[in-house]
């Protein structure tokens, strides 16, 4: 690796660190990014011949502060109206002793940079857009590509949420244990949805892709600052397994692939690996949770060489105690699969029925439903669903898939009986 | 003699590297491998997993099992083992095992193999001491 690659590596990994040092600092998130641009660029003029330093993150927070300041104290005199309060939150900030970072420090620092991400009042959207841009520091026009919006509509979308941070308040206060611990669950849950704008990207979009890179990335970075937490082992371990299905899910003219279908070996085992040793770390803490129990459903799936060696009743149970523990049709829907494998079409088709009044606008209901009717061999009532299934899907793969199954419907008429 | 070669790197940085170029030095790196392999003189390579999937057992009278990897830069490191495990419980018992017999303080880092190559069977001259 050629040094500037060295040094763009090393500026991209300090990069949450630094910046959530600098808030902490200047308690406004445009000055401490301005801070750590500016850092950056010295960083960029200093770092190829004098070498890089031994802690980048601790050089870009020092030489960002000191330009921060001095920008501050810059346009306070050009304003001609010193801005005491801005002033005297820097003096602390000149303390030579704030310039150890101790461990906690850091890992509050971080914490808070993902959560001013994270604020209720922001869309999920939004959220995932001012993460990317402020804690991982992909540029406005990445995000907006990623997004399939204009460079123009991302930069305001992301301005506008960065005023709903500032006029909400950057909580600066060192956090408490609860406090803490509702964070980081803000922030699992902000991390996952950086993950799932990736994973759910269609074809072809590679940039979106690399979001649920980024996401993995932020899931280690948590699982650092906290290393026994439990349910960011199986936050991290969630989005390893399902990325590692990455190659395998999109076959070459852009349409999904079911899991049943998809060439295992194209399935990343290095990924895999890294997911199951962290739900192995997480089983010990015996503190089952959301996250955890989605990893271990990935797990089952990544540990089958095969799709008929699946152990689907160990799924079925799985989603019965996500059920408990989060409670939603959707999951009922996935158990109602897990359910159809195992025992048959009979009892998942009894589990489905009563979740239409709450599902009727969901693709996959429908989806699911007809594919119930088609085993049972109810064709008429199996194309009704898949219809309302290809009127609701969310991408022309999900709504070619369906036109197949109809196309097979007829094709097998009048009975139709196909084993699982 | 034999000489082991110990890895050091800053994980975040590593970790920060696209697929393309973490290939690209794992190809340099297998060159320079080969060579070696080709004289005869290199035996087990492995690349761990980020320490993330690190676990510690602190020895003393009761072990200790803590998260992450070992931190601390009092002790130094004085060798390895690799063992065949089917999960993090049986690598758990097998620290606890040697934790057992080896009586003094100190730690065990227990961290899973992303990836193991053996070049060929290496033997210090020397027969090993009992």
């Amino acid at each position: 690796m050629t040094d500037l690659g060295w040094i763009e590596a090393s500026l991209v990994a300090a990069r949450p660190r630094a910046v959530g040092a600098l808030l902490r600092y200047f308690r406004d998130l445009d000055l401490a990014e301005e801070a750590y641009q500016d850092a950056c660029l010295k960083a960029l003029q200093a770092w190829p011949s004098k070498g890089p330093p031994r802690d980048p993150a601790a050089w870009l927070i020092f030489v960002g502060r000191n330009v921060g300041v001095d920008g501050v104290r810059k346009r306070a005199r050009e304003q001609d109206l010193p801005d005491e309060s801005a002033l005297s939150d820097l003096s602390d900030a000149e303390d030579p002793a704030a310039e150890r970072l101790d461990q906690s420090d850091y890992r509050d620092d971080v914490l808070r940079l993902l959560f001013v991400c994270c604020h209720p009042d922001l869309p999920a959207t939004q959220q995932v857009a001012l993460a990317l841009r402020i804690v991982s520091g992909l540029s406005v026009r990445q995000i907006a590509r990623a997004f399939l919006v204009t460079e123009a509509a991302m930069e305001q979308r992301i301005t506008r949420a960065k005023r709903v941070v500032g006029q909400a308040g950057v909580p600066f206060e060192t956090p408490g244990a609860v406090e803490r611990a509702e964070r980081l669950g803000a922030v699992a849950a902000m991390v996952y949805l950086v993950f799932n704008e990736g994973y759910t990207a269609p074809v072809g979009q590679e940039d979106r892709g690399g979001l649920a890179e980024e996401a993995i990335r932020l899931g280690r970075l948590l699982l650092r600052l906290f290393p026994a937490e439990p349910e960011i082992m199986g936050l991290l371990a969630l989005m390893l397994l399902q990325h590692a299905r990455a190659a395998a899910r999109f076959s070459a003219d852009g349409s999904a692939v079911l899991l049943d279908d998809q060439d295992r070996s194209l399935w990343d085992p290095k990924l895999i690996g890294e997911g199951l040793a962290l739900m192995d770390k997480a089983l010990r803490h015996a503190r089952p949770g959301p996250y955890q129990v989605q990893a271990a459903i990935a797990a089952l799936h990544a540990r089958a060489p095969r799709p008929e060696q699946t152990d689907w009743a160990g799924i079925e149970a799985l989603y019965a105690s996500l059920e408990r523990l989060e409670p939603s049709p959707v999951v009922t829907l996935n158990r109602a699969v897990a359910v159809m494998k195992a025992r048959g079409p009979e009892e998942a088709l009894a589990l489905v029925e009563p979740l239409e009044p709450r599902l009727s606008s969901y693709f996959y209901f429908h989806g699911l439903r007809g594919a119930l009717l088609k085993q049972l061999g109810r064709a008429r009532e199996a194309r009704l669903a898949f219809d309302q299934a290809v009127s609701l899907a969310n991408t022309p793969a999900e709504a070619a898939h369906i036109r197949a199954e109809i196309e097979s419907l007829v094709d097998e008429q009048p009975r139709l009986r196909r084993s699982s | 003699m034999l000489y082991a070669v110990l890895c050091y790197d800053r994980e975040d940085v590593v970790g920060a590297w696209s697929k393309e170029e973490d290939e690209a030095v794992m190809a340099r790196l297998g060159a320079v491998q080969e060579g070696l392999a080709r004289q005869g003189r290199i035996g087990p390579v492995a690349r761990l997993l980020p320490t993330t999937a690190a676990t510690t057992v602190r020895k003393g009278k009761e072990a200790l099992v803590l998260d992450g990897p070992f931190a601390e830069t009092k002790e130094q490191l004085l060798g390895f083992y690799i063992i065949d495990c089917k999960d993090l419980d049986e690598a758990v018992t097998a620290a606890r095992d040697l934790a057992a017999a080896s009586g003094s303080p100190g730690a065990y880092e227990l961290r899973p193999v992303s990836f193991f190559h053996d070049w060929a069977s290496l033997t210090t001259p020397e027969a090993e001491p009992a």
